[in-house]
């Protein structure tokens, strides 16, 4: 079989044993991206998510043209990730917990919330009251859509509404940030979660380093926005590796729940 | 195949006004080609014709739309301090977040207004360049979201509404204000906006931009200024995003759907303020005279309005945004 090599550390690794270890560097400890699905799969117990919302659909209301069609965008992104929208939203038990599990798709317009993210959000933030269980949400996205215009941007409050009523039910939330997580998202439902987890090496900040460059013109530290630097600075709480993460937030539901 | 036919849709609407005139010209020789004459071009013509309008139209749309951008961003329009100067009485600047500084980019204090106490919030964009430069151009720092929600966290312990006024390009692109938090600080900002007990009247004046503006503008009742706007990026941040060129700028200010007319449409605002004509700049005290009229009857509107009431109206308002397409299952 082929072997993978690692991008950072140049290191080749045969595929198998990358896959094994959950897409993660042996010798880096890089973390590649999964997609929605995968993550899913990676937190929780087997066979036990159910999704929700998947009956809501995204609609081309602004009908947008960039260089592309927005129903043309959306048609592509359907095909290429085979999933309808930016998040799954479902229940699922997580180390026999029952949970609200959500989990973004980078690969769906680089995991952007519209309309159909805000409002899978809030149908999974009333689930969670409802059934007194905590809210997950595995974040991965680059922001606000912007062929939604200003409807995306009133997602960002839309969200924070649900979950703040989740949180003013004394119900527990945790965000689980993988990289990339930027802008709208970075800015609203990310960041008011009880605890905040990231994987090792996650972008997590709200302007990219690509538009601070430019305005500041200057180069950047090498770990701007990364986990590690979060960390420093207070902005998270902890950062776990992949093949941690399940037992980690087992444990703090646990701390919670038991 | 629809898919197929959206993507011809769109190859025509590059096609320019003037490669249109063409093909008409084109069609009124044909006319003189004898062995063609006898053909009717009339459905072929009246097709080009129609797509010329249309065309015109969307060139009229972007014009239109790029002068309200040029207007909201207008130099000499009244900015917050203005309307905080000249509309509240007894009026008291409040600094600092407590945390580790005052960020000049936001304004906030306490003033009275038609006799009952306010707290006041605003972007600050400063009147000449060097009150521009101290203030970063409106566009604030984590602090100032903090300092922000001091005042309000103030304001409904002593139950005072709060009435926040929206100018900024949005926020700071900057490694401080990453270090600092500045996801989490908007983030936190609009949170509070949900928890408050306590009418909160916004109004944009002047440039509503993303995360920047959306921090401060979550109230129960929502005014814009006629020639401001309200985006989730400049015209000229998703023109280098989406199309990139920077010449799209004007195409993707109209493409956005950022003038208040479209804002009353979706239902983001309540209401339209209007502006002396050709705009706020030429007569701020008629302007001023005027906000203060609309804040006065807003805020009336919420007299005697339980707390929580308030909390859930502000919550229905937001939550209600959206467009999608709901299958039957």
């Amino acid at each position: 079989m082929a072997d993978f090599e690692c991008e950072k550390c140049k290191t080749l690794i045969p595929i198998d044993e990358f896959l094994k270890n959950l897409k993660v560097c042996p010798n880096c400890n890089y973390h590649y991206y999964i997609n929605a699905e995968e993550k899913i799969k990676l937190i929780a117990d087997p066979g036990s998510f159910n999704e929700i919302g998947n009956d809501i659909k995204p609609i081309d209301f602004l009908n947008f043209t960039d260089t592309k069609s927005y129903k043309d965008r959306l048609y592509q992104s359907q095909q290429n990730t085979g999933i309808s929208e930016a998040i799954i939203t479902g229940l699922a038990k997580v180390g026999g917990f029952n949970v609200a599990l959500g989990s973004m798709e980078f690969n769906f317009m680089g995991g952007s919330m519209g309309s159909v993210v805000g409002e899978r959000i809030k149908l999974l933030s009333e689930i969670s009251i409802e059934k007194k269980i905590p809210l997950i949400l595995i974040c991965s996205s680059g922001g606000a859509r912007m062929q939604e215009g200003i409807i995306s941007l009133m997602q960002m409050a839309k969200t924070v509404s649900a979950i703040n009523k989740v949180k003013e039910n004394k119900l527990l939330y945790i965000s689980v940030i993988t990289n990339p997580t930027t802008g709208g998202v970075s800015a609203s439902f990310a960041t008011i979660a009880d605890i905040i987890i990231a994987e090792p090496q996650a972008l997590f900040c709200f302007a990219g380093p690509r538009v601070v460059k430019q305005t500041i013109k200057k180069e950047l530290p090498v770990d701007f926005g990364l986990s590690e630097r979060n960390l420093r600075n207070g902005q998270i709480d902890l950062i776990v590796n992949r093949n941690e993460l399940k037992d980690k937030i087992v444990n703090i539901l646990k701390l919670f729940l038991d | 195949m629809s898919n197929e036919i959206e993507k011809k849709d769109n190859n025509l609407k590059k096609e320019s006004v003037e490669v249109l005139y063409d093909n008409l010209s084109k069609i009124s020789l044909f006319k003189k080609i004898k062995f063609l004459s006898r053909l009717s071009f009339t459905k072929a013509k009246t097709n080009i014709i129609e797509k010329i309008k249309g065309l015109k139209k969307e060139t009229r749309i972007a014009q239109k739309t790029w002068k309200i951008v040029e207007l909201s961003r207008n130099e000499n329009r009244p900015k917050a301090i203005d309307y905080i100067l000249n509309i509240f009485d007894d009026f008291i600047e409040l600094s600092g977040d407590r945390l580790s500084s005052d960020d000049k980019a936001i304004t906030a204090g306490l003033g009275k207004l038609n006799g009952r106490t306010v707290a006041i919030i605003g972007h600050n964009k400063g009147k000449d360049i060097k009150e521009r430069i101290e203030y970063n151009f409106g566009m604030p720092n984590p602090s100032g979201y903090r300092k922000s929600q001091r005042i309000m966290k103030l304001a409904d312990k002593f139950n005072f509404p709060v009435i926040t006024f929206i100018d900024t390009p949005g926020a700071n692109p900057a490694i401080e204000a990453e270090d600092n938090g500045q996801a989490s600080a908007i983030a936190n900002s609009i949170e509070l906006m949900f928890q408050l007990k306590v009418p909160i009247i916004v109004v944009l004046i002047g440039e509503g931009g993303s995360g920047g503006a959306l921090a401060l503008a979550i109230g129960n009742y929502i005014m814009m200024l006629e020639n401001a706007t309200y985006s989730v990026i400049s015209p000229e941040g998703c023109a280098a995003i989406l199309w990139k060129d920077q010449s799209a700028t004007k195409q993707a200010a109209a493409m956005l759907k950022l003038t208040a007319r479209d804002m009353l449409n979706f239902h983001v605002i309540d209401k339209i303020i209007h502006e002396p004509k050709d705009g706020a700049q030429t007569d701020p005290q008629r302007m001023i005279k005027i906000l203060k009229e609309n804040l006065i009857s807003a805020l009336s509107m919420f007299d005697g309005v339980d707390g929580e009431e308030l909390k859930k109206q502000r919550a229905n308002k937001f939550e209600y945004l959206g467009f999608y397409e709901k299958e039957n299952k």
